[in-house]
């Protein structure tokens, strides 16, 4: 009886009883699983998922350069990224909104510019390759001035989206009546900008930038499969990346691989589980219709 | 993602280098161009050659050798340069590209032939595979195999200036001798207890073993590897069970996980070591000597009380 008690035990909760450093990178999931997701989930319903990814490289540069003015400062490399993001970001949302490029193709115009200009900043001043590695960072060395980033980052994020959360839903469901019946589209969406930046920040000075696009899209992906109403994906997003946060880091412990691409990939075996069984358009509900639809 | 970006901060590199190559000093006229790998060699090549060589060093002060992307201006200075420097044991995985695409066709000295390579058991994924350890400078005794092994290629690609770098490289064994007295005596003061420390990643092998220290790391013996939750938990129970005092950073990696293990054990940290690149020249470790006499010092200092 003991010994059937005592493996969950170990198995789940003794890594986080002993080790300080598993607390916090747990801490530090989770935070960035509240935060991160429901912006994730607004971003496929735009359908401006790749947008992360365009994102993250925009951001790079910036905190390069904080990192080169100030070394390994968590408040240089973020304002860096942060200010090279949002700059990214609201520029093409203007210019998208007020010329006649659309976002992508705006989006795409001016990430590749603060991607050149950072690159070229960092071969002026040495080797690029260990500026990467050094700006990649990693969930088991969370200290305590990074979980404080974070977890201002996923409060910052939640109160906004409660603000805006109307017009933000319109604007994804019907931008042009949105933008008929009220003036707040623009600021909507260039607040919508910003949070996306601030999470993909938060998430890549803590735990890597792979770690900080993945864990915005995955979960917010198959959040789709198992929820229609936004208020629900958002739940099934945070739910989903928490989840695999949790598996991943404990993946990383027993099985002794690295943390980050344990919990990406762990998001992603649920994203591939969903694309088959979920309830909702998943290939089983397609293969085994619904009885009144056979009829 | 990585992967893609390295990709693409290539492709810019690739661009722009043309532009930097014209900011180069001219070149002296008589001179023999010799292109070293690494700053630990870089420096030694420019002890022994003295006046007679230039220098280029491709994985400049505080970078890290293990996983530089060469650009294409060091595949230009490759190609002008008559000798290349090498530390082999497989520290350069990227040199051999290198060597292939610039279409070098100058003598290789490697310095590390010779020299009793040391086998570390890396644990990956359950198995135990054999590395050899890249990190021969480590030792003074080993010093004296890359001085002799740089000594006779410079020789052999310049016979002119025999007399010189015999004279260099007999200056520069005699120095080794001196410091090497001095981390003798320090590392034999420490305490038998005191002489267990942390490092990130495995780059004191030769060290350890010459001068009788244990150095236990995070990450493996190249600085690619990601460390897991397991491997930061197995060195937390160790740093207690054994009362390990010291943890040490290293000039060319992260340090953010050394501090947060030295955080959660209460061991201190002892300050940084120089291990696979030299500092700057206004930094402690400007040369390879200078590198021994800062980690000894900086050993002694954080072991000793």
């Amino acid at each position: 009886m003991m010994e059937l008690f005592s493996q969950p035990y170990d198995l789940l909760i003794s890594p986080f009883v002993e080790f300080s450093f598993m607390r916090r990178a747990l801490v530090g999931c989770l935070a960035l699983s509240i935060g991160a997701p429901p912006v994730g989930v607004f971003l496929v319903l735009r359908r401006m998922s790749l947008m992360g990814d365009a994102m993250s490289h925009a951001i790079l540069p910036g905190a390069a350069l904080g990192y080169l003015v100030a070394g390994l400062s968590l408040f240089a490399m973020s304002a860096g990224g942060l200010v090279a993001g949002i700059a990214v970001a609201v520029l093409a949302g203007i210019v998208a909104r007020s010329t006649v490029l659309r976002e992508d193709a705006s989006l795409a115009a001016f990430y590749l510019v603060s991607l050149a200009t950072g690159v070229l900043i960092v071969s002026v001043r040495g080797s690029s390759i260990d500026l990467l590695h050094v700006l990649f960072g990693t969930v088991l060395a969370l200290d305590d001035a990074a979980l404080i980033l974070i977890g201002i980052i996923a409060t910052g994020t939640l109160t906004a989206l409660a603000i805006m959360y109307r017009p933000l839903v319109l604007e994804c469901l019907d931008p042009m009546f949105l933008r008929s019946v009220s003036r707040v589209s623009s600021p909507t969406h260039i607040a919508f900008l910003v949070l996306v930046v601030l999470n993909l920040v938060g998430g890549f000075q803590a735990l890597g930038t792979l770690m900080a696009v993945g864990i915005m899209l995955l979960p917010a992906v198959t959040a789709r499969f198992w929820a229609e109403e936004v208020p629900n994906l958002i739940i099934a997003a945070v739910i989903c990346a928490f989840g695999s946060s949790a598996v991943g880091l404990l993946l990383s412990y027993h099985a002794n691989v690295p943390s980050g691409p344990a919990i990406i990939l762990t998001c992603g075996v649920a994203y591939l589980i969903s694309i088959l069984v979920a309830p909702r358009g998943s290939l089983l509900r397609q293969l085994v219709p619904r009885k009144h639809l056979s009829a | 993602m990585v992967l893609k970006m390295n990709r693409r901060l290539l492709l810019y590199a690739t661009l722009l280098t043309p532009l930097m190559l014209g900011s180069l000093p001219a070149r002296a006229a008589d001179t023999i161009k010799v292109a070293a790998s690494f700053s630990v060699l870089g420096d030694m090549v420019k002890q022994i050659g003295g006046d007679r060589v230039e220098v280029k060093t491709f994985v400049g002060p505080n970078g890290d050798a293990h996983v530089y992307e060469p650009a294409p201006g060091d595949a230009k200075a490759l190609v002008d340069a008559k000798i290349l420097v090498v530390n082999g044991l497989g520290l350069e995985g990227w040199m051999s590209r290198l060597q292939k695409s610039s279409g070098f066709k100058g003598k290789v000295i490697t310095a590390t032939t010779g020299i009793k390579s040391r086998q570390m058991e890396e644990e990956e994924h359950g198995k135990t595979k054999k590395i050899t350890d890249p990190h021969a400078w480590q030792s003074l005794a080993n010093g004296r195999i890359y001085v002799a092994n740089i000594r006779d290629g410079l020789i052999a690609a310049d016979p002119d200036g025999k007399s010189t770098y015999e004279a260099n490289a007999t200056k520069f064994l005699a120095d080794i001798d001196t410091v090497e007295k001095d981390v003798t005596e320090k590392i034999a003061a420490l305490p038998a207890t005191r002489r267990k420390i942390i490092t990130t990643h495995d780059a004191f092998g030769y060290f350890g073993a010459t001068y009788g220290m244990d150095f236990i790391a995070p990450e493996g013996v190249s600085t690619e590897s990601e460390a897991s939750a397991k491997d930061v938990a197995k060195i937390i129970r160790q740093i207690k069970a054994e009362k390990i005092p010291a943890v040490f950073l290293e000039n060319v990696t992260d340090h953010r996980l050394l501090d947060q293990i030295a955080k959660e054990t209460g061991a201190k940290i002892g300050g940084t070591l120089f291990s696979d690149a030299l500092s700057d020249e206004r930094g402690p470790a400007a040369t390879y000597l200078d590198m021994f006499r800062h980690n000894v010092a900086t050993l002694s200092e954080a072991l000793s009380s």
